[in-house]
């Protein structure tokens, strides 16, 4: 069943703000995990 | 198939959804406590590793909160107040809301041992499958005791806690849990008592409804006596100073007052439930100013 361009706009957004929200985590993870490494070296 | 479901398989889930799963408010509890037990062990524990431990504790939980929505999809559809959660919802695919659940639990048990100890990871582990599998799958939906055995679960953190700075068992985080599974069915059954929950209409067995108003009032008794001396334990066994033990005894006693009078009484119908109401409410103080006393009186010692 194809998607109406609403549908479709929306499908964008939620996977942006995913994306987004997921880059954010990682980014912190490396963070962490850089200070992690620092301390217990 | 439903218009729900149709736009659940069409559309991602928002991130949001994924934050709710994680029950962002018991997550928040959960933070408190385990902070607590970190803060009133003795030894010291470097800011980051501390920082990481909590943050452990908190993605593990989330983790099985995840999986318990997962698991509980078709209950939560059935009841006014979960209906709306992601799954039943609409908004998100149940086998996504399983697979979050399991990526957010080994996630945290591999951080926690990498970083911070084994000892301290193995406990997360059990604490999530205590949860997820022994009381969600097994017993919540098999036994009236089922708010005995969940306040299991909310016990773990304050121990996990403790056992991240220092990495082995002894019989202070042991108490620590033992305080917080005691205090949970008087604390819970407060409430069930003055909100009447659709569980039954979902086939979950809650005491109240099962065995009756009398029963839950002369248990919630029996959890709230033996609480006092529980409580103060911490301090007879030289594990604390007097701030906290005096702290205690003085907070459990009050507990246990406002318990007496919901035990000896019959409830009639719109009589206001005030007993019951204010006793649910001074649990929930009670277990911030003991878990409070207990950091203050460590670092006022040290």
């Amino acid at each position: 069943m194809a998607m109406t361009p609403e549908e479709e706009t929306e499908y964008r957004a939620r996977q942006k703000s995913r994306n987004l929200v997921l880059g954010l985590v990682l980014l912190g993870m490396a963070v962490l995990f850089y200070a992690i490494t620092i301390v217990r070296t | 198939m439903t218009a729900a479901s149709i736009t659940a398989r069409q559309l991602p889930a928002e991130w949001r959804d994924f934050f709710a799963l994680t029950k962002p408010r018991v997550m928040s509890l959960v933070i408190f406590t385990g902070l607590c037990g970190m803060l009133a062990a003795p030894g010291t524990i470097h800011p980051v590793i501390g920082f990481t431990a909590i943050l452990c504790i908190a993605i593990g939980a989330g983790g099985a909160a995840a999986l318990n929505m997962w698991w509980e999809a078709d209950l939560d559809a059935g009841m006014k107040r979960t209906q709306n959660r992601p799954i039943p919802g609409g908004r998100m695919n149940r086998t996504d809301a399983r697979d979050f659940g399991i990526l957010l639990c080994s996630a945290s048990v591999g951080i926690m041992g990498v970083a911070v100890g084994w000892l301290a990871a193995i406990i997360l582990a059990i604490s999530i499958v205590y949860y997820a599998v022994l009381y969600t799958m097994w017993l919540k939906p098999r036994t009236p005791q089922n708010i005995v055995i969940g306040g299991g679960a909310g016990a773990f953190p304050p121990m996990i806690g403790w056992i991240a700075v220092t990495g082995d068992i002894t019989l202070m985080p042991v108490l620590l849990f033992a305080i917080i599974f005691m205090w949970t069915p008087p604390h819970f059954w407060a409430l069930a008592l003055f909100v009447k929950t659709d569980y039954a209409k979902v086939g979950i067995p809650m005491l109240p409804v099962v065995a009756g108003e009398a029963a839950t009032r002369r248990q919630m008794l029996v959890y709230s006596v033996l609480l006092l001396p529980l409580a103060a334990a911490p301090w007879f066994i030289g594990g604390t100073g007097a701030i906290y033990g005096i702290s205690a005894i003085v907070l459990s006693s009050l507990f246990l007052g406002l318990t007496l009078p919901v035990t000896f009484r019959t409830s009639v119908e719109g009589d206001g439930m005030k007993p019951e109401k204010r006793l649910f409410a001074f649990s929930i103080i009670y277990l911030f100013a003991l878990f409070g006393m207990l950091v203050a009186d460590r670092l006022i010692l040290a």
